[in-house]
């Protein structure tokens, strides 16, 4: 595989700590007695893209487009269809459970619903603690004063050590995931919609909380949302998906101040900005239609059947990932001119 | 006279655990044609207080007080029978969820039609035509196919629309929306924002939009009201709350999010602690335990609801001038908040 990661487009291959390469994850629909499959859920369709060392890597992206399948796979809690996934140079794509073991420590993820990935019959000590058992440290007085020294650190009280998630509001259970990803000081953590559940004045307690840890431990972090404001204040790149796969990456920087993909263009355009003159004069793209359905996506650019610049080349080829300029890649025959963006962003004087 | 109007709205629910407060002395009023935003947090009564508009708070648990007035008739005491003919002919709702407000066993366009029925005496086949319409003007493609769709097989984004489909073909006075796009992807949201606007804007429909998303406010509404732990705490025409707000739970709201239209910052500025419990509502000003400014009288006597300018009222004891000084030192300090 390192010849795939050579080719990593702008990096060294050792600045990268995860290199991802034509990954794709089909889940099979089965159907009858017999559980045929008669057709497949094309949820990660080919992707690929390099996490450097220390960085944030943004992924964003609509409901189904496969964040959370591509979140699975490079933590290897999914096992690819096909396709690369070397984790500081190790290809882990095929690895078994067993092998993946010491792997465990090393990468983390945390959970968009706190609730739902707590055992809400566990005392919060014992559910932060819970990596450290599983890792052989078997001194409950050694766990108790980690956990303890963790709890602390993610701002929760050390003496609620005892008491059980449902007693915690939303974002004190964003904390606890929080304290148990890093209680074994990992080197990457995938979150996961982190923040999609809670209140804004909660959400940007956990946003700084995040970005303290990561420079703390010097954490590489790959952090996923649909929000793309969030996305956009916590990453230093970030990759655009649509229907299972990559549309654009760039610096966060030159996503927003030119996006190239219409996709991006649009996404950026329909988010509402708080203010009082905002969207007077701007030209909101609405696109029509919904997005199909990845049983079947569509062929050749996956985007055609909502784009407003597709052509007849739109539907019969698809195009690949490729510089646009600098180190940013997308997928489109006919990127955004800077004029198309100014009008998409910018509010106009009329 | 305002379409709608509501006085010094209370709504508290007797649960195991006390009494909670929900709704503590709300005032709003509605006039036709406008947007009247409510924004805060989880939990700050935003729904209750729709709800108690359409009736749907009457719980054997709910003690109700205050005045609601529709038409020239009080909503609140107004008999279940009287109120039900109010309730989505006159008065839709749109929920986060359409889901919970759509039959699971009944096709999609036999309950748009059933709904125009039964506020209107119309033969089936002029429903059906008027169903029909109203899903092709909401963009449902092939209407007349998806008129037998039943709700599952659609997704978040045509339940919504569906749901607006209904309130189209009913043409009511007033649409409340509450969260009607917290659900959604934001390219489906900008549909369904548009969608409403629509109906406001061709039908003089006067919306009251529910939301925790201060964006959505600033693209839809005329007239904001902020709400916290039951109450308003304050409330403007648009461009001056997001120009010139004065509460500093507003400001504390307007620093918590990352701004895609300004330069990225490093930190953001949440505001400390969480909202308090509706059980034991802090004493005073309720939001004095979060509040950087606190002064002394806070913590005894809950400041009123002030006009601090002609229809901009707020409520905070410190004075106009201070809270003037305190945003543009804010505004200084965060280039987003310009
Ligand atoms: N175990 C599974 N079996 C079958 N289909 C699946 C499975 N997991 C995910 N999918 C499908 O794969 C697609 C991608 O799902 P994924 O959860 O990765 O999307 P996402 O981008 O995280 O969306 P969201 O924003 O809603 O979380 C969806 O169509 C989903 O229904
Ligand atoms: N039927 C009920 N019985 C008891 N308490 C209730 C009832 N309905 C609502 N509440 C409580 O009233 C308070 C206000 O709730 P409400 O649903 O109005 O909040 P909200 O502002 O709409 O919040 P969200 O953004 O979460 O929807 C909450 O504490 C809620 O738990
Ligand atoms: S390739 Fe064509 S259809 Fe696809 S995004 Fe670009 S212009 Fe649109
Ligand atoms: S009254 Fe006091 S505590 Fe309440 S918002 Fe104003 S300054 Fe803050
Ligand atoms: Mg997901
Ligand atoms: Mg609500």
């Amino acid at each position: 595989m390192a010849v795939a990661a050579e080719r990593a487009p702008g990096a060294e291959v050792d600045e990268s700590l995860l290199v991802v390469r034509d990954l794709v994850k089909h889940f099979p629909i089965r159907k009858g007695v017999l559980q045929r499959e008669v057709a497949r859920v094309h949820a990660v369709d080919g992707i690929e893209f390099d996490v450097r060392r220390g960085e944030t890597f943004g992924l964003v992206g609509e409901s189904g487009c496969g964040k959370s399948t591509t979140a699975r796979l490079i933590t290897r809690l999914l096992a690819p269809t096909s396709g690369s996934i070397v984790y500081d140079g190790k290809d882990i794509s095929s690895w078994t459970e067993r092998r993946l073991r010491p792997l465990r420590r090393d990468v983390q993820m945390i959970f968009q619903d706190p609730y739902a990935s707590l055992n809400p019959r566990r005392s919060i000590g014992t559910i932060i603690g819970e990596p450290l058992r599983l890792l052989g440290v078997s001194d409950r007085s050694a766990r108790r004063v980690r956990v303890r020294e963790v709890m602390e650190r993610v701002g929760l009280n050390p003496e609620h050590y005892n008491r059980y998630p449902h007693e915690f509001s939303g974002g004190q259970r964003q904390r606890i995931g929080i304290a148990r990803a890093i209680v074994l000081e990992p080197k990457l953590i995938v979150a996961d919609e982190p923040v999609s559940a809670l209140d804004v004045s909660i959400q940007a307690q956990v946003l700084n909380l995040l970005q303290e840890l990561r420079d703390e431990m010097g954490l590489t972090l790959v952090f996923i949302a649909h929000d793309l404001s969030v996305v956009r204040h916590m990453c230093d790149r970030i990759a655009v998906m649509y229907l299972g796969k990559i549309v654009e990456l760039a610096t966060g920087d030159r996503l927003y101040a030119h996006p190239r993909h219409p996709y991006t263009g649009a996404l950026m355009s329909a988010v509402p900005v708080p203010k009082s003159a905002a969207g007077r004069g701007r030209r909101r793209v609405v696109l029509a239609g919904d997005v199909p359905s990845p049983v079947s996506p569509p062929p050749a650019c996956r985007f055609h059947t909502r784009c407003w610049k597709a052509q007849q080349i739109c539907r019969e080829e698809e195009p690949p990932l490729e510089s646009k300029g600098e180190q940013d890649v997308a997928a489109c025959h006919f990127p955004l001119s800077e004029g198309e963006v100014d009008a998409l962003t910018r509010p106009s004087t009329e | 006279m305002a379409l709608l109007e509501i006085d010094d709205l209370h709504v508290s629910f007797k649960t195991m655990d006390g009494v909670v407060r929900a709704v503590a002395g709300v005032s709003l009023s509605l006039d036709a044609r406008r947007t009247l935003g409510i924004v805060g947090e989880s939990g700050s009564g935003k729904s209750v207080t729709a709800q108690t508009i359409v009736g749907l708070t009457r719980f054997p648990n709910a003690k109700i007080s205050g005045r609601i007035m529709f038409d020239g008739r009080d909503l609140v005491s107004m008999d279940a029978d009287h109120l039900r003919d109010i309730r989505g002919a006159r008065i839709a709702m749109i929920f986060q969820d359409p889901l919970s407000s759509l039959h699971p066993f009944f096709k999609v366009g036999h309950q748009i039609v059933e709904a125009i029925r039964v506020h209107e005496d119309v033969p089936r086949d002029v429903a059906k035509r008027r169903t029909i319409e109203a899903l092709r003007s909401v963009g449902i493609p092939s209407p007349e196919e998806r008129f037998d769709s039943f709700p599952h097989e659609m997704s978040g984004g045509m339940r919504q629309r569906v749901m607006i489909a209904m309130a189209l073909a009913l043409r009511p006075d007033i649409l409340i929306a509450d969260e009607p796009t917290t659900a959604l992807d934001v390219t489906v949201q900008a549909q369904v924002l548009e969608l409403i606007q629509a109906l406001r804007d061709d039908f003089g429909t006067a919306v009251i939009l529910i939301t925790h998303d201060l964006g959505v406010v600033a693209q839809m509404c005329d007239d904001v009201a902020v709400m916290y732990a039951g109450r308003v705490l304050e409330q403007a025409p648009r461009e001056v709350l997001f120009d010139g707000p004065q509460h500093p739970y507003t400001w504390g709201l307007l620093q918590s999010i990352p701004r895609l239209d300004a330069p990225r910052s490093d930190r953001l500025s949440p505001i400390a602690g969480s909202p308090p419990s509706l059980i034991n509502v802090p004493r005073g000003c309720t939001f004095h335990p979060r509040c950087p400014y606190t002064p002394p009288p806070a913590l005894e006597t809950e400041p009123p609801l002030e006009e601090a300018e002609p229809g901009h009222l707020v409520r905070c004891h410190l004075s106009v001038e201070e809270r003037r000084r305190l945003w543009q030192s804010l505004q200084s300090e965060h280039p987003a908040l310009r």
